[in-house]
């Protein structure tokens, strides 16, 4: 017995490049085995050179990654996709442009095998604030950034500087909550919109320096993994590390708690979750943090471990 | 082979015609409606005198229901009024929560096997004070068996605690907008919107699809149309993959199939393009008691669950505006395209804000596909204004609305949802008259009973459940109310140069009732006694209740 499958949702309205991440994830998944459910294959087209063979409801991808058409049967093809044979690591649903994501992924965890991942919204750059104004549209797109727990800000070429400076804070004041990334093609790295890069993660045997940005997102992340030997109350480090201040996108690590148990930390933006260690057993403890070059902070986080330290004792 | 059927008084809805003594029937389709010296002109015939004491009305159309009020009628009735299924017993109300307990208790003791479960439908918490209905309320019935209850709406489902064990939801930590928890932090049974009833629908009984129709639940269906006088109905919508088609045109093509079902695909799971290629392909598969080719768009959700798009200033209690089902972008492509194609849309609108997205798109559209005679119609159209039933009709749109609305819920759209004013103009049936929009009038079964004649009732009255009227000034009267549940709705599924009269020429369809819709007055039009139907030349008669 695993933990449950991580479910990343990823909304957004039409032409905020739902379609471009997607194929650049499949592109990028570095070993994950990665499944991706759409609404239909019409509106989300897989780039040809990836797959591998395909039937009417199923697509096949290089590398064990499959794509699924739910249809109109979401909770459905979760529950057969929770029957597979091997498991996927990771599930990402792709919802419609006026769907709340967030209730997504609440329904996704409705059903035992799934727990939430994080909530992913995207927004283009040059059109996200006519669209939040829209006579019709508009409060649907505010309650989708509002309910993200990180804001794809996809398309940032396009605008002026100027421009994206008040783009952010229009952002800010519109999605509180969420952790902004700013992406060119909606080219976000695998280890930001899943929490790590190795599959040996996921199921519970964290390597040192685990999330290692791949070599095109070296100039736009910062990570490290950090070791610490003492037992903390994991709790509060994930409520600290979730803090602004910290600058993390991600955080994904193994820890020895104040009881004594081993417990799994997992964040994504503002969301984050602990768990039992679902293994038995030692493990080798640790957690690995991903941020944005520039926002990262180094010393918050080695601040938030200290004092989750000392509150075991 | 003529027959001419002698009737005490046949209403035609042919203007230059009203009303007829005798009808002429030969291969399936009316020679014509006049005096029996009139009809002799035909040649040969056979008197048949059966409806000699009866009233004969074209078959009444019904514009908007659900096969799957068929379906449900496998599982037990927990509704507030009386019922009629489809063998024609009339199953009382549950006035309490105690009753539903008892009604689905019986339903447990006729079944042998222990661990069966039970399911029930058309429950309405809403006549119960306000309290709402609980696991543990359900356990009363049995904690072994997976009990489930659907409520009127469709859209909220209780359930025991046995029925969420076996969903894996009796466990804290579940954290869903459609599955409220008790003190003790377990969820309470209620679970709202198709989600939160997925995992637990199949271990209750309830087939994944709920909407979509079986073959048992079709043949149920027709015989409800009988029962009701009904020989068109359409059914808005499932998704019709090709072995429902294929069962569908199977059953309805059985020699003695009453009813002609008019079956539309919902835009679900395919994009504009593909829809309307599917939509074609699906009019080519069209059988004459199986018309397939029309397309349903849902573009927002109810008023009474609060899902419904509204306009300024929005719900009554302050509840936050409804949601979408579909962007305008898409919506926006689905119309021209179907325009282009010669391909019909009815959307779905609720609240007033998605009616007026679907004119404003639909006006883009006509822009770039102008096109005539489109008849493309708003469904339900709830709480459209006087504005925008003056930009339907200058669209060339039809719209069909639902009345019985006030009756089962008119006092709490009054009192909660949409308040007074509001309230007494949904539905407005006397302005879409008095503006020249094509109108229909509908159940939705099952949301609310299959019957035209009751729906009927409640556009003439607009009477709500306590007895209110609701909106005095969109009442329509008896005439015309008649008129569009028969003409009125065949115009929308454009098939009133086929049916919705009894003319020369068209389909021998007849509702055959015992009583006169025109005499009895307009407070009893509820009341009135059908007999059975004539569909295509062949005489169902109702089966008497067993
Ligand atoms: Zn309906």
């Amino acid at each position: 017995m695993t933990g449950p499958l991580p479910v990343t949702v990823v909304g957004g309205y039409l032409g905020a490049g739902k379609t471009t991440l997607v194929n650049h994830l499949l592109r990028n998944a570095q070993g994950l085995r990665i499944a991706i459910l759409v609404n239909d294959f019409g509106a989300l087209a897989i780039d040809a050179d990836l797959i591998e063979a395909r039937s009417e409801d199923l697509i096949s991808i290089a590398g064990g990654c499959i794509c699924c058409s739910f249809g109109s049967d979401l909770m459905g093809a979760l529950m057969k996709l929770a029957q597979r044979d091997p498991a996927p690591d990771h599930v990402l649903i792709e919802t419609s442009g006026v769907a709340m994501p967030d209730v997504v992924a609440r329904s996704a965890a409705l059903i035992p095998a799934y727990a939430i991942d994080s909530v992913v919204v995207l927004a283009d750059a040059e059109t996200v604030r006519a669209r939040a104004a829209d006579r019709y549209m508009g409060d649907t797109i505010t309650r989708q950034l509002d309910a993200a727990d990180l804001v794809v800000l996809n398309r940032t070429d396009l605008v002026a500087a100027a421009e994206l400076e008040a783009l952010r804070r229009w952002m800010a004041r519109e999605a509180p909550r969420a952790r902004l990334i700013e992406a060119v093609r909606a080219e976000v790295p695998a280890e930001a919109m899943f929490g790590y890069s190795h599959p040996a993660v996921g199921s519970g045997t964290l390597a040192s320096g685990a999330i290692r940005p791949a070599e095109d997102a070296a100039a736009r992340y910062e990570s490290a993994s950090f070791l610490p030997d003492r037992p903390m109350d994991v709790e509060a480090l994930a409520r600290a590390l979730a803090r602004p201040e910290c600058g993390l996108v991600r955080a994904k690590g193994v820890l020895c708690d104040a009881d004594g148990l081993l417990k799994t930390l997992h964040l994504a933006g503002a969301r984050f979750e602990v768990r039992p260690f679902p293994h038995a057993g030692a493990a080798a403890t640790g957690i690995a943090c991903i941020g944005l070059r520039g926002r990262f902070n180094r010393a918050a986080i080695e601040d938030a471990l200290a004092r989750a330290a000392a509150a075991a004792r | 082979m003529t027959t001419i059927y002698r009737a005490k008084r046949i209403l035609t809805m042919n203007p230059a015609r009203p009303q007829a003594t005798h009808v002429a029937v030969r291969d399936g389709r009316i020679l014509g409606a006049g005096s029996l010296d009139e009809l002799k002109g035909w040649g040969d015939y056979t008197l048949d005198e059966r409806f000699a004491g009866r009233i004969l009305m074209p078959g009444l159309v019904e514009g908007h229901s659900h096969t799957m009020e068929g379906t449900f009628w496998r599982y037990a009735y927990v509704g507030y009024f009386d019922r009629t299924d489809p063998d024609g017993r009339v199953w009382p109300g549950v006035g309490s929560i105690d009753a539903v307990v008892e009604r689905l208790k019986e339903a447990g003791a006729k079944l042998a096997d222990a661990e069966a479960p039970i399911a029930g439908w058309s429950l309405d918490p809403i006549y119960f004070g306000g309290r709402r209905c609980t696991r543990h309320d359900l356990d009363r019935v049995s904690t072994t068996r997976a009990i489930g209850v659907l409520h009127a709406s469709a859209h909220i489902l209780n359930v025991n605690s046995r029925a969420l064990e076996l969903a894996g939801l009796l466990r804290r930590g579940v954290d869903h907008p459609g599955v409220p928890l008790g003190e003790d932090g377990l969820p309470t049974g209620e679970l709202k919107g198709p989600e939160a009833m997925m995992p637990a629908g199949p271990h209750v009984g309830f087939d994944r699809d709920i909407l979509a129709c079986d073959e048992l639940g079709l043949r149920y269906f027709a015989r409800l149309c009988v029962r009701k006088g009904v020989t068109t109905a359409a059914d808005l919508a499932s998704l019709l993959p090709p072995d429902a088609v294929d069962m569908m045109q199977r059953v309805t093509g059985e020699a003695d199939f009453p009813v002609r079902v008019v079956s539309l695909r919902r835009m679900l799971n395919l994009a504009p393009k593909d829809l309307i290629a599917r939509a074609k392909e699906l009019a080519e598969a069209s059988s004459d008691r199986l018309r397939l080719g029309i397309v349903k768009i849902v573009v927002d959700g109810s008023i009474q669950g609060f899902s419904a798009r509204l306009s300024w200033p929005g719900y009554f209690n302050g509840a936050p505006n409804g949601l979408w089902y579909v962007t305008p972008e898409e919506l926006r492509a689905a119309l021209a395209l179907a325009l282009e194609h010669g391909v019909q849309i009815h959307t779905h609108t609720n609240g007033d804000e998605a009616t007026e997205l679907v004119l404003d798109c639909m006006e883009e559209a006509l822009a770039r596909h102008p096109a005539r005679d489109h008849r493309f119609t708003i469904q339900h159209g709830q709480l459209a204004t006087a504005a925008q039933f003056r930009r339907m009709k200058a669209l060339g749109m039809c719209v069909n609305l639902f009345p019985n609305h006030h009756f089962y819920w008119g006092d709490q759209h009054y009192s909660t949802t949409v308040g007074p004013e509001r309230a007494e103009r949904m539905n407005a049936c006397a302005t879409a008259l008095a503006n020249g929009v094509p109108l229909a009038i509908h159940s939705d079964a099952p949301v609310t009973p299959l019957g035209p004649l009751f729906t009927a009732w409640c556009a003439v009255n607009r009477l709500t459940a306590s007895g209110r009227t609701l909106g005095s000034e969109e009442r329509i009267g008896v005439g015309d109310a008649l008129r569009t549940i028969t003409l009125g709705a065949a115009y929308t599924l454009k098939l009133d140069q086929e049916i919705g009269s009894i003319e020369c020429g068209k389909r021998a369809d007849f509702a055959v009732l015992e009583d006169d819709p025109a005499e009895i007055g307009p407070g009893r039009l509820k009341d009135v006694r059908v007999w059975g139907t004539v569909q295509g030349g062949r005489v169902f008669p109702a089966p008497p209740a067993p």
